[in-house]
């Protein structure tokens, strides 16, 4: 093994000479403990190399072992339901090994090498596959039936031998010899490069809205299942809170969770609550569809650089077999952060509030992996990863690089908003700030699945909300008495829209999650009650007071409870409130 | 292997560079002998070659690039802990600073700790009553949180931490308790009334205390909060104790770290405090929780005092990016003489939601509803000044009322005045009966007709 020794450390950075050939991104081991680290820049025969545990107690003359690999991670049967650190290691496995605390220099697999597998193969001897093609199928949970696939570098050839029956992921299932008559063996698990994207045949423009049950996002602000949209927002505005509803509720197939340099008991809720929820998609407890990578913010510093890529290559993993994948990461700026510590103490040119000047492209890229896609190999599967961060800008000021980098990227932004938040109005994405660019794509969608209409008011509930906003100036100057009954209206209804249909509770199993096409029922009866309305106004028998007092007012805020088997329900609603409110006049 | 070394090189601020050593190991302890050999410690910051970049943690004053000497100990900073550590006061650095004797350690720890592994954590939920309706209603502690108070200069937060501390308890009750505490550049007179304080109660016999005052050096700061978790630890996971952390104030912190960071010469982040000072502060923040399989818990209360009472100042800022919410002291409730003066509307408590579920079934409705009217009260406060009451509506109206008498009544509470949580939500309940029946929308109609007091 080639050997390197160290001549500087400066908290998670390390310098070693003697290095001469090592590559870039290739993995090493510090001192005998045989920390974990990786090569982010050469100069002559001196290695930076960024350690992902910590270097407490390392010093010059240690050695520096190469391995010749870069940074990657092992795909194959078993990621799911799994917990992970930042660079693939079974959290479970490192309390076996270690105990409650993580200390350092522990080697555990990432995948379980010892366990049997059923395989049921797809393809027989003597078809021609390529690169991406599925070899056979596993169940991996009860959700998912993990696909195996034609390494990505092979490119095309025969299969001259495949096994069907238990095997385990280290065992050869399959010979494909290529076109130059070389035979390649196939086993059930693939190491990808973290930074390196998976291939895919194309990319196409998403259609599909990623439903996520929150009535804010899939009515206001809607995103595609391929897309990239960011939440950002001061502390206590929930952003933390969304990203889980997010996960829990949304109708990817697969979800990937990377908490990124955030709490530790957040991350121990998830995995308490994860196991124990249904996915309200399929009844199945929603860890059976749930990878998850948690780095929390006093782990190392390095590894949280890293976790957001092992993260984003096990969702590509998984679109390659042809599944809808989320990504959530929270939080972007702890990343970012760790960017631009590891620059710091390489001290390079500083950009924008000390982060390194490369944060744009960086960030960028990341997003990029967002797609919906024709997946790798002539079966012309689908899939797609969607990529959700969420963005912590201090202060709340949202001109930091940070978001402003990230909203480069991404096309739909949930601005979450603090004074929302203080009066505990969640999701607090505030309405006027936010905005989805994916509103286009999904309008077919939208027509064809919801109704006809649901396009319709969804503007107009988003005009009147705009009104308000003005209107309340107004209000704030002169008073309420200075407006017409038309105006009061606005306002009325403006505050149904905010408070019986935006206010969702999180935390109310029922409430958090809405079927789109209740969605549409209760904002359409709203809107009913506002056109109803409308039309009467001008009436001298109209009486403001008395049409804010009716009755009929209260069945509307109730209508909430109304059962997804019942939404025929909403239409005697929206007939008795035509009634109700010809009746004023009458 | 112990070495020597008299080849200082230079002497900045806290940080002093020896040259020509051999086989130093990042953060590894040093003594600093000045030549009338009074020691000083330190620990190394960074180390390039031969040449050693070491961290004081007292001022070097007296020490010179020559005839003074460096000894490389070979280990990190330890602090010996055992038991016995109850009921005594120690200086910011460790050192016993009452009469007693010298403790005789049960085990010698690292103080920088290691993380604990997310899977193992045990989710807090066993409810701290307080006694402090906004706390025990609104902003639920639990046993495992960290939640701190944000304060301003002259608000008095010291009285709202030594409250919490004096009349904390679990429903049920169980367990051994202690009390860490740790000071960093606080005034005498401050460290002094939190003593007293202690010693009053009778909780002195159950505390640790670490006190570092202004006059001590300011890199002493930097190991306090580490000095006081690590014991913490040790008492909580080793001998079963529920420890509640008090860290006041982390201000004076993260100053003794920008310091050290400016002496370096590293890029600044946001106002002059280093890039690092998030990861910086998760590794004491962090150092809250409970473990699967273990008895003890700590609960962690830091101070700080937010500059100019700016919560987006980077020390609250990234503070609340770690807690587990924040208790957010407002300057007018102090000027409008109500105690505690807690500003409810920015305070927050993120493991409530759990904690809510155990105490009373009205919690959950009550609680958003408080909320939601108070914010709508304060609201129609601001229109009143602009228009006048006169022209607010009739609901807006009872909106006003409810703002008053929530401060005067919910908010504010005595100084011995404990508050069962059964208390508080009645209190809470009361208020609701000003506003008219259809504003309530965040309550159950069961709960209204069980709770609600009836209006004759």
């Amino acid at each position: 093994m080639k050997k390197g020794t160290v001549v500087k450390v400066s908290g998670p950075l390390v310098i070693a000479n003697g290095m001469k050939s090592a590559k870039m991104y290739e993995v090493v081991k510090v001192s005998e403990e045989k920390l974990m680290g990786e090569i982010i820049e050469l100069k002559g025969d001196e290695a930076s190399i960024q350690v992902y545990e910590d270097t407490v107690g390392i010093g010059p003359g240690d050695p520096v072992y190469a391995t010749g690999e870069t940074m990657s991670v092992d795909l194959g049967p078993g990621l799911l339901t799994s917990i992970y650190d930042g660079i693939q290691r079974p959290l479970a496995l490192i309390e076996k090994e270690a105990g409650p605390f993580i200390t350092r220099g522990i080697d555990v697999p990432a995948l379980d090498y010892s366990k049997q597998w059923d395989l049921t193969p797809t393809k027989t001897k003597g078809d021609t596959v390529a690169g991406g093609d599925v070899l056979g199928e596993i169940q991996e949970t009860v959700l998912i039936k993990h696909r195996i696939l034609v390494p990505p570098h092979i490119e095309k050839g025969t299969i001259e031998e495949i096994k069907g029956g238990s095997f385990t992921i280290k065992d050869t299932i399959a010979v494909i010899k290529d076109e130059n008559g070389k035979s390649h063996e196939v086993t059930m698990v693939q190491k990808w490069s973290i930074r390196q994207p998976r291939p895919f045949n194309i990319k196409k423009v998403p259609k599909i809205p990623l439903i996520s049950g929150s009535r804010s996002i899939d009515t206001m602000f809607p995103i595609v299942k391929g897309g990239a949209g960011c939440i950002p927002g001061p502390f206590g505005a929930g952003k933390t809170v969304t990203q889980q509803s997010l996960a829990k509720f949304c109708d990817a197939q697969v979800i990937v969770y990377i908490g990124c340099g955030e709490r530790g008991n957040e991350m121990t809720d998830v995995l308490m609550e994860f196991p124990e929820l249904e996915d309200p998609n399929t009844g199945e407890p929603l860890m059976k569809r749930t990878i998850m990578i948690a780095n929390t913010s006093n782990m190392p510093v390095a590894a949280r650089e890293a976790s957001v890529y092992t993260g984003i290559t096990i969702a590509e993993y998984y679109r390659d077999m042809g599944y809808h994948v989320a990504l959530m990461a929270d939080s972007t700026s702890r990343w970012a952060e760790a960017l631009r510590e590891m620059s710091g103490r390489l001290e390079e040119m500083p950009g924008e509030e000390g982060y390194p000047a490369y944060l744009g492209s960086k960030t960028a890229e990341f997003y990029e992996r967002a797609g919906y896609t024709e997946c790798l190999g002539q079966e012309k599967r689908e899939g797609s990863v969607t990529v959700i961060g969420a963005v912590s800008p201090p202060g709340g000021d949202l001109s930091e690089p940070v978001t402003q980098n990230t909203l480069r990227v991404t096309k739909a932004f949930w601005g979450l908003d603090a004074k929302l938040a203080y009066k505990r109005h969640f999701p607090a994405i505030n309405w006027l700030t936010s905005y989805s660019l994916y509103q286009e794509n999904v309008s077919d969608y939208w027509r064809t699945e919801v109704a006809e209409d649901f396009e319709d008011f969804r503007n107009e509930a988003m005009n009147i909300l705009q009104q308000e906003a003005k209107l309340e100036e107004i209000v704030r100057l002169v008073g309420m008495d200075a407006l017409s009954s038309k105006e009061k209206l606005v306002l009325h209804t403006a505050k149904f829209i905010r408070e019986d249909f935006l206010f969702q509770n999180a935390f109310d199993y029922q409430d958090a999650h809405t079927p789109q096409k209740k969605q549409y029922w209760m904002l359409r009866v709203i809107l009913t009650l506002y056109h109803e309305a409308m039309e009467i106004v001008d009436n001298e028998a109209f009486d403001y007071d008395k049409f804010v007092e009716l009755p009929i007012m209260s069945a509307i805020i109730k209508s909430k409870e109304i059962p997804m088997e019942e939404l025929e329900k909403y239409k005697d609603l929206e007939k008795e409130i035509s009634t109700a409110v010809k009746d004023m006049i009458a | 292997m112990q070495k020597e070394y008299k080849t200082l090189k230079s002497i900045v601020g806290p940080l002093i560079l020896v040259e020509g050593v051999e086989g130093v190991k990042f953060e590894e302890l040093v003594e600093v002998y000045a030549e009338d050999g009074r020691k000083r410690m330190g620990k190394v910051l960074e180390v390039h070659n031969d040449k050693a970049l070491v961290q004081m943690f007292e001022s070097p004053q007296g020490i010179a690039t020559e005839g003074s000497r460096a000894k490389f100990l070979g280990r990190p900073l330890e602090i010996g802990v055992s038991t016995d550590m109850l009921g005594r006061t120690f200086s910011g650095s460790g050192e016993p600073l009452d009469d007693g004797p010298q403790i005789i350690p049960d085990k010698k720890i690292n103080i920088g700790g290691a993380p604990i592994n997310p899977y193992s954590r045990d989710y807090p939920e066993d409810f701290i009553q307080t006694g402090i309706s906004t706390i025990d209603c609104l902003n639920t502690l639990v046993r495992g949180q960290k939640l701190p108070v944000f304060s301003g200069a002259g608000l008095p937060h010291s009285q709202v931490a030594t409250k919490i501390a004096r009349q904390a308890k679990v429903r049920g009750g169980g367990g051994d308790f202690a009390v860490v505490f740790g000071t960093m550049g606080v005034t005498f007179e401050e460290a002094e009334y939190f003593i007293n304080e202690f010693k009053k109660t009778g909780a002195i016999n159950r505390s640790v205390l670490f006190i570092n005052t202004a006059a001590d050096p300011v890199v002493e700061r930097i190991s306090t909060p580490r000095l006081a978790l690590t014991t913490a630890e040790y008492l909580a996971y080793e001998k079963d104790m529920h420890v509640l952390v008090i860290l006041t104030d982390m201000t004076n912190y993260c100053e003794a770290l920008r310091e050290v960071s400016a002496a370096r010469k590293e890029v600044p982040g946001r106002r002059g405090y280093p890039g690092y000072l998030y990861t910086d502060l998760a590794t004491i923040y962090e150092r809250a929780g409970k473990i699967k399989g273990k008895k003890g818990s700590i609960t962690q209360i830091p101070i700080l005092t937010m500059p100019e009472d700016d919560i987006t100042h980077p020390i609250p800022d990234l503070t609340g990016y770690i807690t587990e919410g924040q208790i957010v002291l407002g300057r007018d409730l102090h000027q409008k003489d109500i105690y505690p003066p807690i500003n409810v509307l920015p305070s927050l408590s993120r493991l409530s939601p759990t904690a809510r579920k155990v105490t009373r079934e009205d919690h959950e409705g009550l609680f958003g509803q408080l909320y939601a009217s108070f914010a709508r009260g304060l609201e129609v406060r601001d229109l009143a000044i602009i228009l006048g009451e006169s022209a607010l509506s009739e609901t807006d109206g009872k909106y006003l009322k409810f703002a008053k008498d929530f401060e005067e009544k919910f908010i504010s509470q005595g100084e011995t005045e404990d508050r069962s949580i059964d208390e508080t939500l009645d209190l809470g309940w009361e208020l609701l009966t000003i506003l008219p029946r259809s504003e309530l929308k965040r309550v159950k109609e069961e709960h209204i007709e069980k709770y609600m007091p009836k209006k004759d």
